[in-house]
């Protein structure tokens, strides 16, 4: 991992893509997430892991509104999300969102998954929209499967398409759900190959994962979360090197011990 | 071979064919039908029972007479052998099919019924033009006119209201968006109710144009069932979707709705709701209120068949994972969207076998009619039987009205499976 963030293209900029202040959410009684507070400059690549149950998923969840704060802030490039459908609606189609399950639709083929959006939210016109479809699934390099079904492909197959749908909306923030956690460790590599060649583009993306590597490789910050809230957060070298709170250490020495 | 020591394979093994005997007719009996001792015992007894029951019932067909004019001289042509009295069906199939409708109008109903498969081709049928749609669309109010006839003003001007309220919808849309919709839906019903009688009795003042009325009473047999069905087939699919929607929504009012409409028209027989809609309408209604009574029917069989069309539905839309619900809703697609492009159409798949079991026991359904005096095929055979000529002729009458129900049905089920194969994407 010597190709860290050196690319003149990986900047970050002053610019705040996403706000997040004093935010909590509770599952019924449960308070799964506590007084979160999280600042993302635009082209910021952050990895987000900790133990299951921590509450990394709900967070970026509720970033695009699938899951609904009950207190605090959350700006999303200047919109606040509140119960007004119409925000809901502007940052849903400015943030893309790739699951740990593809979430492709079924029904419908490649190509129409990745056009599907862009002309019913977008309103752009059907041709305009496919070649935009097949400009994307060639960056993810499956243009050849477009008119095939979901089902026909493979896991990593079918996570390189989820991605190149987000992509066609043009979002400005990606949000990661654990990308690679369903995939077979052949097929892990060529998805995160993708995501990596997007971070070099200066997307910023906020990324659930255990892929330590890829963290080392990409991120310009790992933000490590335990029992609903954030117990630390460092540049990636710092933090995998030299971690400070004892919980980040037994996480660590968990994960990277074998 | 030992099993400790390193191995490194130097040739894959290409693709073999399966031993002899394990594919072909000779494998497909074996594996079928004499896989077992238990398995051979019971084929040979199946065939037995088959074989008997074809032996019973062949001579009966075999034996049919096909013409006599009543059931007396059948008897004496068969002279005691056993047969079917089939000239019963040849003497009164266009009752089986018309009932008591004017034999001179009989190409109203057929012509009514060819062009309802000109108009099913395009919304069933991939293939088909898609701007036959166009026809479906109109098809109803068409149907309307030539199954009852009158003037033809009535039907077009009914039609007219669709036109009417979309026209409202953008007159109000451009104003107030939010109340578009309730506007156009009361611009509609204000004009069937106020406007289109009157127009329609103008217009045919000026320019008369019609078919001779038929009254609702004449109506009878297959077509009365095909009446029935179809109209409560098309219509409940849709209200049964909104209600499945309803039903699953977070806004209180419409889930209570939803939930106090499909669980009360459950919890009742169908044959109440008919007896309402045959008694108890025409006391609600003020005197004089001339409100057809197979329309009441309509209504009924199709609030009914509606209800439980939401059930099935609301299982499909269960079955469908969450991460497709949040896949849409992640891409910015708003609820209607999401709902026509995506859920649905996954739900609907799912649904199709729960959905053509509701059709198909609708459409069989439509008997229980005879119990508020309207004459479905299975009335009519009573009153063949009111002819001396034919008293007592129960099982030919019977085995004719079943077979073509059948027909129907077994027509459903094969279409369902048709599009079942044809919508299958999951590969699975």
């Amino acid at each position: 991992m010597t190709q860290s963030a050196g690319d003149a293209q990986m900047a970050v900029t002053d610019e705040v893509a996403i706000e997040i202040r004093g935010m909590n959410k509770w599952f019924g009684s449960f308070h799964v997430l506590r007084d979160i507070d999280m600042t993302v400059n635009r082209g910021e690549r952050i990895v987000i892991c900790g133990p299951s149950g921590s509450g990394k998923s709900t967070l970026i969840r509720c970033i695009n509104r699938l899951e609904e704060h009950q207190s605090g802030r959350i700006v999303v490039d200047g919109t606040e999300l509140t119960s007004d459908l119409k925000n809901i609606d502007k940052v849903r189609s400015e943030v893309g969102m790739v699951f740990q399950h593809f979430n492709l639709f079924p029904h419908l083929t490649i190509l129409e998954n990745c056009t599907l959006a862009p002309i019913w939210v977008r309103k752009t016109p059907k041709k305009e929209a496919e070649e935009i479809a097949m400009h994307f699934l060639s960056k993810v390099k499956i243009p050849e499967q477009a008119l095939k079904y979901p089902g026909q492909l493979s896991g990593g197959q079918q996570q390189r398409v989820a991605i190149a749908r987000s992509l066609c909306m043009k979002p400005r923030i990606m949000l990661f759900d654990e990308p690679t956690s369903a995939l077979d460790p052949e097929m892990i590599k060529e998805v995160l190959d993708t995501m990596i060649e997007l971070a070099r583009e200066g997307m910023t993306m906020l990324v659930v994962t255990h892929e330590m590597g890829f963290a080392q490789a990409v991120a310009n910050r790992v933000v490590f979360m335990d029992q609903g809230q954030i117990v630390e957060e460092n540049e990636p070298r710092a933090f995998f090197n030299n971690p400070q709170s004892d919980r980040t250490k037994l996480f660590l020495s968990q994960i990277l011990g074998h | 071979m030992d099993r400790t020591a390193p191995f490194v394979r130097t040739a894959m093994i290409p693709q073999a064919p399966p031993p002899r005997g394990e594919t072909g007719l000779v494998h497909w009996v074996r594996a079928n039908l004499f896989a077992t001792p238990l398995d051979a015992v019971l084929t040979v007894l199946s065939v037995v029972v088959v074989w008997q029951i074809a032996a019973g019932i062949g001579p009966w067909f075999l034996n049919a007479v096909w013409n006599a004019s009543s059931l007396a001289q059948c008897r004496e042509i068969l002279a005691g052998e056993p047969g079917a009295c089939l000239a019963v069906i040849r003497d009164r199939w266009h009752q089986l099919l018309f009932g008591f409708y004017p034999s001179e109008f009989y190409w109203r109903p057929t012509l009514a019924l060819i062009l309802m498969l000109v108009a099913l081709a395009p919304i069933l049928f991939a293939g088909a033009p898609r701007r036959l749609l166009w026809f479906s669309a109109v098809y109803p109010a068409l149907a309307y006119w030539l199954l009852w006839g009158g003037t033809i003003w009535f039907p077009a001007l009914a039609l007219a209201g669709f036109a009417v309220g979309y026209g409202a919808f953008r007159a109000v849309h451009a104003a107030v968006p939010l109340i578009a919709v309730p506007a156009a839906a009361l611009a509609t019903v204000l004009w069937w109710v106020f406007l289109t009688g009157p127009l329609s009795e103008a217009l045919h003042a000026i320019l008369p144009v019609g078919l001779t009325f038929v009254r609702s009473d004449s109506f009878g047999g297959f077509m009365l069932s095909t009446i029935i069905g179809v109209t409560g087939i098309a219509l409940s699919l849709p209200i049964g979707i909104l209600l499945a929607l309803g039903r699953k929504s977070d806004m209180l009012l419409i889930k209570t709705i939803s939930v106090g409409f499909i669980e009360f028209i459950r919890g009742v027989p169908l044959i109440t709701l008919l007896f309402t809609a045959s008694l108890l309408l025409n006391y609600f209604l003020p005197p004089g209120t001339n409100f057809d009574i197979v329309l009441r029917v309509v209504i009924m069989v199709t609030l009914f068949a509606a209800a439980y069309m939401a059930e099935v539905i609301r299982g499909g839309l269960a079955a469908l994972p969450r991460g497709q619900y949040e896949a849409a809703d992640s891409l910015g697609l708003d609820y209607w969207r999401s709902m026509r492009l995506i859920i649905l159409p996954q739900a609907l798949k799912i649904s199709i076998p729960g959905i053509v079991n509701n059709f198909i026991g609708l459409f069989k359904d439509t008997t229980l009619v005879v119990f508020i005096g309207l004459l479905d095929p299975l009335g009519l055979t009573t009153a063949i039987r009111a002819d001396s000529a034919w008293n007592g002729i129960f099982w030919e009458l019977y085995i004719f009205v079943g077979a073509c129900f059948f027909i129907f049905c077994f027509g459903m089920s094969r279409y369902s499976m048709h599009l079942e194969a044809r919508l299958k994407t999951d590969h699975r």
